[in-house]
This record gives C-alpha cells, structure tokens and sequence, in this order.
C-alpha cells in the first residue's frame, strides 16, 4: 500500500505533529519505503493463527482493592510546565 | 406519527476504594489534584495494574443484569488527545467485554407501559478521566485540570435502541439505579458523577420514501442517530429525549434526511434553555485506533469465579416486589414504593410485616406515615426513631383493637417525636382499653337521650349515627369509633 | 591491571575484604570519566558529588560491619531511560529535558538496594528509537574502539562507558537488540533477560511489549552479578514474571554437559560480513570442542521477523508516546507566541473571506499539542509516532497490527520448536562491525535492517544475550549472540561463560 501525501497529513493531526512541507514530503517518501518493505507480512499465511499481543502470555495479574499513598500534590505538579498550584493549566478546552 | 427509539449509554463508578489501575483513593470530594499518583497522572514510566474488586464489581453486575460473563476478557486502549486524559489514552474494552448480552425488566406500576425487557449490549469496565475546570483566577483562557477522577473505575452499560418514549428510558434508569444500590457497586450519585447518561435518539416514521431505502423497516424511515450529553438528572433525560424527539421531526419534515445521509451528531442538553444544540463537530473524525493494552495482562474468568461472585449477589429489586406482591399480598403498587425506596426500607417493612402479622397494615403506616415523617425530617430509614420492632408492636396493637386505629396517628407521632415503645406513649396519651359494658352503657345513653337519630336509623339512614360520634368522643376519648357505632346499631336492632 | 581495568566481581572481593573503599573506586571511575567521557560522550550527567556520598555511606556502614547488598559499592551507570527519584530523566528528549520523577524505577530502587553507587547516566537514542545513539537530542556518543564510528544503540552510551572504563557495570535496555547491538559493536557483555523478568516499572515505554532492561558489563560474570541485583517479580508491574530468581552467580563456572546448539541458517545468509561470519563460526568450533553438539536449524519466519517489529513497535510507540503533549509534564511551546501567531491566522483567513481555511485552523489546545510535541520530538521518533499512528488507524489495522502480531506468533513457534531439539541457539549479533557515525542519516530503512538478528528475541519474550567473540582487521568488536528459552538465563549465562574460558577470544578492555 502506499502512503499520499494527504494522507501523512491526515495521521500528523491524529498524532498531534505539525509537519512543514519539507518535512511533510520527507516524510511520505520514508513512510512509502518502509511501508512498501513491511508490506512483505502480506506473504506469510496466517490463516488460523491467534494473534500474540503479550511477548509472554500471562493471565489474571490483579491486586487487591486498597488505597495506598497519593503524591504530595506539589509533587504531583511539579513537572507541570504550567500550574496554578492547585492543577494543571492548559489553553481553555473551549468549542468542545 | 412517529416512533421514538432511544438506546442509553450509562456509565457507572464502582463502589471501590482505590482507582482501577493504581492504589489512590476514589473519595469524592478531595481538593483537587491530592488523590493521584504517577500510574493515575500517566507518568513516563509508570504501568497500571488491575484492582480485582472492579473485576469481582463488574461480575456481580453482569449477573444481576442477566449478562452472560466472558470467558476471557483484555484491555484495550483508545486513543486520543484531551487534557483530562494524561496518558493520550484510555484504558478500556473494545471487543471483547468483560460482560455482554443481557436484559433489564422494566414495568410501570401505574400501567403506563407494558412491562418489558430492554436488551443489554454490553457493559466493559474503563477508566474514568479527569475533570475541566474553568478557573478565572488562573489566568485569561486558561483550564485548570483536575486528575483526581482519572482512573476511577467507571462500568459502561449499554443497552440496546429497545426504549420507545423518555417514559420508558426513565424507568429503565430508576430501575438500573436501584439494582445497581442494592447491589452496592455504585452509589449512582448522579450530582457526585458516578451515574452519567447519554442517549442515542432517533426516528421512525411511517413514509413513502420507506420502500428504496435499505434501513427502512414495516414501512417506516429511520432518522439520524443523534447522542444527546449534558444531561445531569433522570427529569433532565426525560426533557431532551422529548425535546429531541420533536426536533427530529421538525427537521425531518424540513430536509427529509434519512439514516445513513449524515453522519452521527453529538448534541449537548442545555437543562436551562431547555433544547439540545450541537456539539462543534470536529474536522477529523475520531479514530481511536484501539488496540490491545500490552502492559496488561487479560483475565480469565473461571466458572469458579463467576460461583464465587453469585454467592454475594442479594435478592434484586424485581424479585423482592414479587415476593412482597406473592407472599405478603401486597399491591404491585405498594410493593414497588417500598423496593423503590432501597434495601433498607424493605429490610425495615419484612420487620413490621413478619413482626405483626398485619402485611397490610404495616405497608399502610410504613409507605403514608413512615416514609412522610424520613421526608419531612430529611432523615434515612437507618435513622429513624422507631424501630422496626417497635412499629411492629404498634401495628399489632392496632390490629388487636388494643389502640383505636383513630388514635393512631397521635400514638404514632408520639412515638417518633419521644423515641417511646407503643404502650408508653398509649400511657401519656392516657389511651385505655374501654371494655364493651362501658361501650354498651355509653351507647345506650347517647340513644336515649336523642331518639331522632334512633327513628333515621330505622327508616334505614344507618349514616345518622355519626351525629353521635362527636358527643361519645367528648364523654371518653378512649371510645372505638368502629365500636361505638356497631354497638348503637345492635342496640337498635335488638329495639 | 589500574582499577578501571578490573572485572567487577574481582572489585567486589577487594571491597568486601577493605582492600578497597567504594569511594576510591568511585573516584578512580570519575577520574575515568573526566579524562575520556569529552571525547566520547557515553554520559548525559555525572553526578560525582552523589556517587562520592553513597560511597561514603556504603563504606561507612562497611565499617560499622553492617550487612551490604549485592553490589557492595560498585559503581553502575543507568540508562537514561529509567526514572530515578528526583533527577533528570530524559530519555535523551527535548521533551524531558528538565522531567524529574517523583519515584524510582523498579530496577534503580533494586540497584540502591544492593547498594550500588550510582555514578550517572547514560546517553541513548532519543526514547531508545535508533540503532546508533545518534537520535539523542543532546550528543552524539562515539565508540571507544573508533571515534568515526557509532558505538550502536539505542543503549550506545552504556555500553560504550563500559568499554572505555568508565563504568564497571551498566544499565541498559533492549526493545529490538538496544543491549545486546551496541554490547556487540563495543565488546562488551550485554545481556536482554526474558521478558518479564526485570521490572518495567519506571522504564519510560517505547514498545511495552518488548521492551526489556538487562544488564552490560565487560565478563560474563559480571553480568550474572548484576542480573542478580535487578531480577525478580514485581507487583507493580503486571507483566513481570512470578517467578523465583536462580542464583545466577552460584553455577556460572558450571559448564554446560551435553549441550545441544543450534546453529540457525537463516543467519548466515547474504548481508553478513566475511569477517563476522568467520568469528562466529570459530566460535561455534570452540562450543563443539568443548563436547557441544551442533545442530542445524531453521527458523523459516526469521526473515519476516524486522517486518513484524517494525509494525508493532512503532504501534505501541505512537500510543507510548501520546502523553508527551505539554499538558502535565514535559516541555511546552512558548504560550504567548503560539496564541499570536493563531490569532494572525485567523484574521488572515477571515480577511480573506475564506471559510474553509477558518474551519481548519486548529484550536488553542490542538496547536499547543501540536506545536509542543514538534518542537520537543527528534525526527526518528516522529517517524515511528507517524508509523505507528497509520498502521492502527481506521482501515489499516487488519492489514498490519493485527497479521504482525500473527506472524509474531509464527515466530514464537519456530523457536519453541527449535528449543525441542536444542538447548541453544548461536549465531551473530549483529552482519557487520559498527558502522560510521552518519551513514544512514537519510536511510532510517536501511538502520532497521540492521536489527535482523536481534529482534526476534524481543518479539518471542526471549532471553538472549551477547558477548565479544573476535575482531575485525580493523580492530573492531564482533558479537556472538545466544538466545535459549524463557526464563533460561542461567542457560544463557554458563554458555556464555564456556566460550570465555575457551580462551579463543580474550575480551579486553578499550585503550583510549
């Protein structure tokens, strides 16, 4: 399959980057490469065989239901590039 | 006209102590930002790991809704961008739920809609988001964002577009509300959000267009599937599903636009203005891209497990009112108020019922009295100053003739304003049991002294003896009415 | 032999018999560092002043003849990848530039708890995207045997400060050969345990699936010492392993009787370098002279292996990778400048009466997503966000993630029924010595190619390792990659230590 330029567009917004247009075309050119070469999957018959999501399949990892420590909240918003001291701010999710 | 038909979309928090994936408090309440951690805040690095009370929740609910249990369940992410969400991703179930497949029973005591069953697709656990807030103080066109909410397990129950008026989607939701606090996996507080609906609307409606259309069905076109959000009350639901409703129609007769013809539309409630607006479509159409979670492991649940979880189930809401209508001859009616009113309230009534052996009675005081005083006062039945027991004896007494079912009431009052057993406060209302030849005695003056009514009463007026209630009431408040009265009308029988 | 030359397991007998003080021995490699590490570039940050306390505190606590960890002093250097309460872990990003953990990772808490002296940390490629430590977005790292040349990656830096004497252990981890690629260009001993096995928690993610810390060092022992520290079930990650930890460092010595090895021919194929063929071959020679038997295998769905990690791992990067977006942590654009140059944009549009430009220009919050995450984000890991976004959205994900994870499975099995006729798998790390730094600036498919032998390891949750076994005229390292069934380190290790005694090719440290 191969990638259009509209299309990397498309997955830039999905992925929440800005390309500029050098990097846009550069971009459809590795994309289309690398595509093309994964595209071999395609050859191998996998009829009937179960997809492997986990390098090693295991089941039922659960913990029980107790409330441990939380942050200290300036711990918690320290990292923050932006805070109010009682949250984060972000640009007003607004037209939403 | 027009058929509504509405499928719901209900997402539930589960009652647990800590969040999903990671050991922080699920407390309402907390200042914002005190409750999260690195695995809840989504820090580089961090791995979620999955709380077994949620799964155990998510089972015991399953059941309760006739859902069949999947065999094997995994978590899955989608994916997208919003500041709520610190990982760019949610923690939910995509194709395989951890139930799916089952059916809820509504019925409308008052007979507004046939009793029937409203399929259920699915219900999947995920994770809850943060919240937005707007914060003036925080600078110009910022939003502040709270993290506390995110990751609190939330159980997401959809039912199939079997709802046919916003009459039948409320009952759907008191009825899904109750069985889910009887069960105690959520206390449904829908002011604290941990009951959020939303409801897909659409029409059909009978048209000629019908016969070259592949959604067509019987004849009728079916209109865009429209989402409604917003809505933070049961009433709230019922208004947009209505108002919707009517919008759809107008539109319709407008465009003539058909399922299929536009894509699916988001439209908030604005509970004040009272009509839905559309939501700012966004310019991309939302692409999840969901796939397996690979830093969790899926669950496989055994028929062992599933047991385990049965035995906690309690007698739900629709079988109590059958066994109150059954058993104890209660009305469908009476039975629904007293189950509708929480496990408690019915614990308290199988009290009084068992204890006095009045079933009857006991609804009386307990669904008029009772539940009139827990309002006025603001009170929950747990609270209240008459015990089961003691109301029990009270209704024994009346039952006995013991009390004058007239006094009751004050008998009753008494006993809830001084937290007093029934005889106590009999004694400080000086209610005394008036033996018959008191009765008789009391009669036969009464009579004698106005034959008037003794003549009505012959000529068949039996009514005029009411005249001398008032007089008998006057000379010994302890008097029975009821007995007065067929005492004079055996007196003046006998001549 | 100076310190820096020794063997860690030789520095730990010194140190536990007071023949040596940690702090001596931490400063004899920070002197190390100072003189070399400008011309190198192994390390992101050193922090002499805390390595020097923690010395002083093991040694003081040595003197007080309390009970010491594991690692009695001994210096290790860590990937800058793992979080570590307080200082700066950047995963060799703009984006984390200044991120500091509120926690330790799993396997820095284990590393203090055997009392380890941690001397600083290492450069990598950007988020561990990248075979050459090239993408970090502060230094390039050089390799100690070629300055012109790349020490591999993504775990560049800590294999090369092993190489050079600057560390006598390290951290590393491994995703699609990250360990066991740079150990085999530096010649150095790295090892990338069985999934699962070391802790995740608190390695920032770039494939969750397959990613895997594991130890480097200069011997086979050393890395058994090591692995020993950091091993072991952890609840807090749900896709460790509850498992108990062996002793890896009891039976090392112990070699192997009756090994079976098997010799994989879809290894020795076109591609591979005359000069690492014949090493790896002498190898298998020294291995059959011991009394191993060599067996020859295929594994048929080996060639599809760089394929099928090259669709999954961009795929749970894309979504790794989404919380880097200015919001809570991280770097964000410059506000002020954004919301002005959004504003112009609006005012043009609307002055131009153009609706349909209007309608796409993004929201505030979009841009800031945006924006931040472009500015902040090399380009080899945009690459792969782009890759991985494509390969799930809407009308591909059949196509690709779903028949890679297939085809993963393929893959599995060709190994398990390897491992039902040998004990062992033997091969080369890597077709060909280090390559220049630079040379596959413009071709990001020709740098995948050159994980074909080591991702299939990852893919498959096996553990595998690598260790030098020659040189080429040139003098540069060439790795001899073992791979055995999970959970088989200690396999993996005692095999390992068979050909290091063979004597066939003695390792030696680099001479700067």
């Amino acid at each position: 399959m191969s990638i259009s330029r509209q299309e990397v567009e498309k997955v830039a917004l999905l992925a929440r980057l800005t390309l500029s247009d050098d990097e846009a075309q550069l971009m459809t050119r590795q994309l289309n490469d690398i595509v093309s070469y994964v595209d071999e999957l395609s050859q191998v018959d996998t009829d009937g065989v179960e997809p492997m999501a986990h390098a090693i399949e295991v089941h039922n990892v659960l913990r029980p239901d107790e409330v441990r420590d939380s942050l200290p909240r300036q711990s918690a918003l320290a990292n923050a590039p932006k805070h109010s001291g009682a949250g984060y701010l972000v640009p007003a999710v607004l037209g939403d | 006209m027009y058929t509504t038909v509405i499928g719901l979309e209900v997402h539930v928090q589960l009652a647990t102590k800590s969040k999903l994936f990671c050991g922080c408090s699920t407390a309402y309440g907390a200042e914002p930002n005190t409750q999260t951690c690195p695995v809840c805040i989504g820090m580089p690095g961090s791995l979620p790991v999955m709380n077994e009370e949620a799964v155990a929740l998510a089972i015991e609910t399953g059941l309760a809704l006739n859902l069949q249990i999947a065999k094997f369940t995994k978590w899955d992410r989608k994916q997208y961008f919003y500041p709520d969400l610190p990982k760019g991703y949610q923690i939910s179930q995509y194709d395989l739920p951890i139930t799916h497949d089952g059916w809820l029973e509504i019925e409308d005591p008052k007979g507004a809609f046939e009793p029937k069953k409203i399929r259920i697709l699915r219900a999947h656990l995920e994770e809850d988001a943060g919240k937005s807030l707007h914060d003036e103080s925080a600078g110009k066109g910022d939003t502040l964002i709270d993290l506390n909410r995110t990751g609190t397990p939330l159980l997401e129950i959809v039912s199939e577009p079997d709802l046919r008026s916003s009459a039948e989607a409320k009952a759907y939701l008191t009825e899904l509300r109750l069985l889910l606090t009887y069960l105690g996996v959520s206390d449904c507080n829908m002011q604290e959000g941990s009951l959020r609906v939303d409801a897909n609307v659409n029409l059909h409606i009978p048209s000629d267009a019908a016969a070259n259309d592949d959604n067509a069905q019987d004849g009728k076109i079916a209109t865009p599937i429209v989402e409604i959000k917003n809505m933070n009350s049961f009433r709230a639901v019922e208004r947009a599903i209505d108002y919707e409703a009517d919008r759809q129609y107008r539109e319709w007769k407008e465009t003539g636009r058909r399922l299929g013809q536009s894509p699916k539309q988001t439209r908030g409630w604005d509970d004040a203005a009272g009509v839905t607006r559309a939501q700012r479509s966004k310019e991309e159409s939302s692409d999840y891209r969901y796939f397996p979670d690979p830093d969790l492991a899926p669950v496989v649940i055994s028929a062992e497990v599933v047991a385990k979880v049965r035995e906690r189930l309690i007698e739900l809401p629709a079988d109590l009112r059958k066994r109150l209508v059954a058993d104890y001859g209660l009305s469908l009616y009476d039975a629904d108020v007293i189950v509708n009113q929480g496990r408690p309230t019915v614990d308290y009534y199988l009290t009084v019922a068992d204890g006095s052996g009045d079933a009857k009675s006991s609804a009386n005081w307990l669904t008029q009295d009772v539940l009139r005083t827990l309002k006025n006062r603001e009170l929950a039945i747990e609270e209240f100053s008459i015990p089961a027991e003691r109301l029990s004896n009270f209704v024994k007494k009346i039952g006995a003739g013991e009390l004058p079912s007239a006094r009751g009431r004050e008998v009753f009052e008494l006993m809830a304003d001084d937290g007093l057993e029934v005889d106590a406060a009999m004694d400080k209302l000086g209610i005394a049991q008036v033996d018959d030849s008191e009765i008789e005695s009391l009669c036969q003056e009464l009579l004698d002294a106005n034959p008037k009514v003794v003549a009505d009463v012959q000529g068949g007026k039996q009514q005029a003896i009411g005249a001398l209630i008032g007089q008998a009431k006057k000379k010994n408040p302890n008097i029975d009415p009821g007995k007065f009265r067929a005492t004079c009308l055996a007196l003046i029988a006998k001549g | 032999m100076t310190l820096v030359e020794q063997s860690a397991a030789d520095l730990l007998k010194q140190l536990a018999a007071g023949e040596l003080t940690s702090r001596e021995l931490t400063q004899a490699y920070l002197d190390q560092i100072e003189q070399h590490d400008a011309r190198v570039g192994a390390f992101l940050r050193v922090n002499a002043e805390a390595a020097l306390k923690q010395a002083d505190t093991i040694d003081r606590r040595r003197g007080a003849g309390e009970q010491i960890g594991v690692l009695g002093g001994l210096p290790v250097a860590v990937k800058d990848l793992l979080c570590q309460t307080g200082e700066p872990t950047t995963c060799a990003s703009r984006m984390l530039e200044d991120f500091r953990p509120p926690y330790d990772s799993t396997v820095v808490a284990k590393l203090k708890a055997a009392d380890a002296v941690l001397l600083g940390r290492t450069n990598m490629d950007e988020f561990a995207m990248g075979g050459s430590t090239e993408n970090s977005a502060f230094q390039p790292t050089r390799n100690p045997w070629d300055l012109e040349r790349s020490p591999g990656g993504s775990s560049g830096g800590a294999a090369a400060c092993v190489a050079a004497g600057m560390a006598p252990l390290s951290i590393g981890t491994d995703t699609g050969g990250s360990i066991r690629q740079p150990s085999a260009f530096c010649g150095v001993v790295g090892m990338k345990p069985t999934y699962g096995r070391v802790s995740r928690y608190g390695l920032v993610a770039f494939a969750s699936s397959l990613d895997q810390a594991g130890p480097i060092s200069g011997t086979v022992a050393d890395t058994a010492l090591l692995l020993q520290a950091i091993a072991g079930h952890d609840p807090r990650d749900s896709t460790s392993l509850n498992a108990p930890t062996p002793d890896y460092t009891a039976d090392v010595d112990k070699p192997l009787e009756g090994l079976r090895l098997g010799v994989v021919k879809e290894h020795f194929g076109e591609g591979l370098d005359p000069e690492v063929d014949s090493a790896v071959r002498a190898a298998i020679a020294a291995y059959e002279a011991q009394g191993a038997k060599i067996v020859e295998l295929s594994l048929p769905h080996s060639r599809f292996a760089v394929a099928t990690y090259y669709v999954i791992a961009p795929c749970e990067a894309s979504s790794n990778l989404a919380r880097y977006d200015g919001a809570h942590y991280g770097r964000r654009t410059e506000e002020r400048a954004m919301l002005a140059s959004l504003q112009a944009e609006r005012k043009a549009a609307q002055e131009a009466g153009d609706a349909d430009a209007l309608d796409n220009i993004d929201t505030a919050l979009v841009r800031m997503y945006r924006q931040s995450r472009s500015e902040a984000i090399g380009p080899e890991v945009k690459r792969r966000i782009m890759l991985g976004a494509y390969a799930l959205s809407a009308g591909y994900y059949d196509a690709y993630y779903l028949k890679a994870l297939k085809v993963r499975r393929l893959i599995r099995q060709d190994f398990d029924q390897a491992f039902e006729k040998v004990d062992m798998i033997v091969g080369p790390t890597t077709a060909g010595p280090a390559n220049k730094l630079g040379e596959f600036a413009d071709d990001p498919l020709g740098m995948y190619l050159l994980d074909l032998y080591t991702v299939s390891a990852n893919l498959a949750g096996l553990p595998a390792m690598s260790l030098p076994c020659g040189a080429t005229k040139s003098g540069m390292p060439i790795g001899l990659q073992l791979h055995a069934p999970p959970l088989e380190e200690s396999r993996l290790l005692r095999a390992a230590r068979m050909f290091e005694q063979s004597g066939v090719w003695k390792s030696k440290r680099c001479a700067l």
